[in-house]
């Protein structure tokens, strides 16, 4: 079992023919993904051979979907394009898209995010990774080769922190990792991947990374108290950054936190999370948490 | 990661004035002088605003009121120059003094709990919000904004009512709700706040100071007329000199130069530098630079270009996880940037490289064996002797 992503996903990719989309289409390809197609309206009716397979371009994600029985999308669209291509996966009913692209206007994922209301898709990011679930599928640009299948879940704000973590618990390995993605607004939460790995069987034990700035932290933590059973283990990325931009005092009045790695830390270790200093003192953790269970 | 770019006081006002929103744009001046002729222009009581990015200016003595222009230029003369919050002044904004009747506060925000916009009015304003929503928390409101539907006139007019603005203001004020609502969403802004909003002789109603963030990310895609609200002054100049060379980059105060991939592991670099400091004298990490996926030659050349430019910086921490980059292209990078700098860098390198390829790049900075670089296969490890590295130097 996993979450979100398994062997029978079939993954069409928004952006395909496109620099990024090209390269990751093909590191997606040479993990074993189904990668079934992929969507530029310009490019419609066209194949291009990515990572040894041909792979068919489809006008609209809807098109893809009927042709393929796509049930993942992965979009490498440029940021200005990035809602548009949001907006038209969530209408096919996608049931799960994975936002790569980084640099999109925030005002534009608080619209998506409003617009997933009541729909049927799950959206994971924008500015993310995206998922992997080892050796069944990948949904994303993180490396297939880090890690292997287990029993930890892992739920991260940061990319370059997902596959240091994995790497650090490469011995045990993962039903699926998840980067949320760090931008203020984000489709997918800690809290989502909290409640999904809760009642995901194979996952034992769930190690969450966190990132100073706003209360996702804080609220998880909450979460965790009332509603995870399976041990949690987490790390907070910035305690020595300095104070970065404030968004003016309003901010703090809304947020009713600090935001410093401190306070997150202090908020998980309140809901019973053991939370390392650094990636090797939090895999420890894991495995000390591993070895009694 | 979306940076938010602050604007200063008189850049906020542009900005209302250009969506309509009332207020008193005055003149920027740069020099006492600058400032008595504004005064003397204006004729009557002024104000002298410092122009700086932190609050509690008036706090700080850097807000004064006016009555003669000599006094505009005295006051501007202890005013540019301050430093507010670590701040330096450079330059006052002078405006025609204008006695508020009343003062209210009002913002939009992003509210990232919410994954939504949020509206929070208070007819209390002119003192620090926060104070209010702590003592008098009923009077601070907070009303959610529909992110597809924005502020409709109706929305402006439940806002207005729900704050409990006065009567007589209450047109005025659904006008300016909406108007401040076009400053937030057409200028992708982040946040959006007025504080005072006064209320002028004879209910007018006006943006007496103001406060924006704005996007980055939506600056890039459809604003290129932001680039205008850039000063560079304020920036130090390592930073000034990475961000023209595309590196994100944040100066600290510190003797560990730090470089690595991906904003999290760099944040992380810096917290293992800081532990590690603690065994060698409590060295710190000198700064944030995260160089990204392409950490080719030229880009790893310009980064270690400015971190070793850093007089504080005694030894320099390259920490790489090659994910989609490989290890064997990051220590080709920094071959390349050896060769490049040339005898200009002249400070130990600890390199710390894992992931995808990485006994190729292992091998190729041992086959290198450069006297300044040293490897170390851990994070941890590698932090440690960085730190070490930078005590005995």
């Amino acid at each position: 079992m996993s979450i979100y992503l398994n062997k029978d996903s079939k993954i069409i990719v928004q952006g395909m023919t496109g620099g990024m989309g090209a390269k990751h289409t093909t590191l997606m390809v040479e993990s074993g993904a189904d990668i079934v197609g992929g969507v530029n309206a310009r490019k419609a009716g066209t194949t291009v051979e990515l990572g040894g397979k041909e792979l068919p371009v489809f006008g609209t994600v809807e098109e893809a979907m009927k042709e393929t029985g796509a049930n993942v999308s992965v979009a490498f669209v440029p940021p200005a394009f990035t809602k548009d291509a949001c907006i038209e996966a969530i209408d096919a009913e996608i049931p799960l898209l994975v936002v790569i692209t980084e640099g999109v206007p925030v005002l534009d994922t608080a619209e998506v995010v409003q617009y997933l209301e009541g729909k049927s898709t799950r959206m994971i990011g924008p500015n993310c990774p995206g998922i992997i679930t080892p050796q069944e599928s990948l949904a994303g640009i993180t490396p297939h080769t880090i890690a292997g299948k287990g029993p930890i879940g892992l739920v991260s704000k940061s990319g370059t922190l997902t596959y240091q973590m994995m790497y650090e618990l490469k011995d045990y390995g993962f039903t699926t990792a998840i980067g949320i993605g760090g931008d203020p607004i984000i489709g997918t939460t800690h809290i989502d991947a909290l409640e999904a790995f809760e009642n995901d069987p194979e996952t034992k034990a769930i190690v969450m990374i966190g990132e100073i700035g706003g209360d996702a932290e804080e609220r998880a933590a909450a979460y965790i108290k009332e509603h995870v059973t399976k041990p949690v283990v987490g790390y907070v990325a910035g305690f020595t950054a300095p104070e970065g931009k404030t968004m003016g005092h309003a901010g703090a009045i809304v947020s009713g936190s600090s935001g410093t790695a401190q306070a997150k830390k202090e908020a998980l270790e309140a809901a019973g999370v053991k939370v390392g200093k650094t990636p090797s003192e939090t895999a420890e953790l894991m495995r000390a948490v591993l070895k009694e269970i | 990661m979306v940076t938010l770019v602050d604007l200063m006081e008189f850049q906020a006002k542009e900005l209302f004035a250009k969506h309509g929103v009332a207020t008193t744009l005055g003149v920027v001046a740069e020099t006492p002088e600058a400032a008595r002729a504004a005064a003397e222009e204006m004729g009557g009581v002024t104000v002298v605003k410092a122009q700086v990015k932190a609050g509690g200016r008036g706090k700080a003595g850097g807000v004064k009121i006016a009555k003669t222009a000599d006094e505009a230029e005295s006051y501007a003369r202890d005013i540019i120059g301050m430093e507010i919050k670590g701040l330096r002044v450079n330059r006052v904004l002078v405006t025609p003094a204008t006695p508020p009747v009343e003062e209210y506060y009002f913002s939009f925000l992003l509210d990232r709990s919410n994954r939504s916009h949020l509206c929070i009015a208070s007819v209390e304003g002119g003192v620090e919000i926060e104070e209010v929503a702590k003592t008098n928390p009923d009077a601070v409101k907070q009303i959610r904004i529909d992110a597809l539907e924005g502020v409709t006139p109706e929305k402006a007019a439940a806002i207005v009512d729900e704050a409990k603005f006065p009567a007589a203001l209450r047109d005025q004020a659904i006008e300016m709700v909406q108007k401040l609502w076009k400053v937030y969403v057409e200028e992708d802004a982040t946040l959006v706040e007025v504080n005072p909003l006064a209320r002028l002789e004879g209910d007018k109603l006006e943006a007496l100071d103001g406060k924006v963030s704005l996007d980055d990310n939506a600056s890039e895609v459809r604003h290129p007329d932001h680039e205008q609200f850039e000063i560079r002054e304020e920036a130090d100049p390592l930073e000034a000199k990475a961000k023209d060379k595309g590196l994100n980059y944040v100066k600290l105060d510190g003797q560990v130069g730090i470089i690595g991939n991906g904003a999290g592991l760099v944040m992380s670099t810096l917290d293992v530098v800081a532990y590690a400091g603690e065994a060698h004298g409590g060295v710190k990490p000198a700064n944030f630079l995260d160089i990204g996926g392409g950490a080719n030659a030229q880009v790893m050349a310009d980064g270690l270009d400015v971190i070793i430019n850093d007089p504080q910086v005694k030894s320099v921490f390259v920490n790489v996880f090659g994910g989609i980059t490989a290890c064997d292209e990051v220590a080709n990078g920094i071959k390349g940037a050896l060769e490049i700098l040339g005898d200009e860098e002249s400070k130990p390198l600890v390199v710390r490289l894992d992931g995808n390829n990485v006994e190729e790049g292992r091998r190729i900075l041992d086959e290198l064996n450069h006297p300044l670089v040293t490897q170390v296969d851990t994070m941890d490890g590698a932090a440690d002797k960085a730190a070490e590295l930078a005590h005995q130097a």
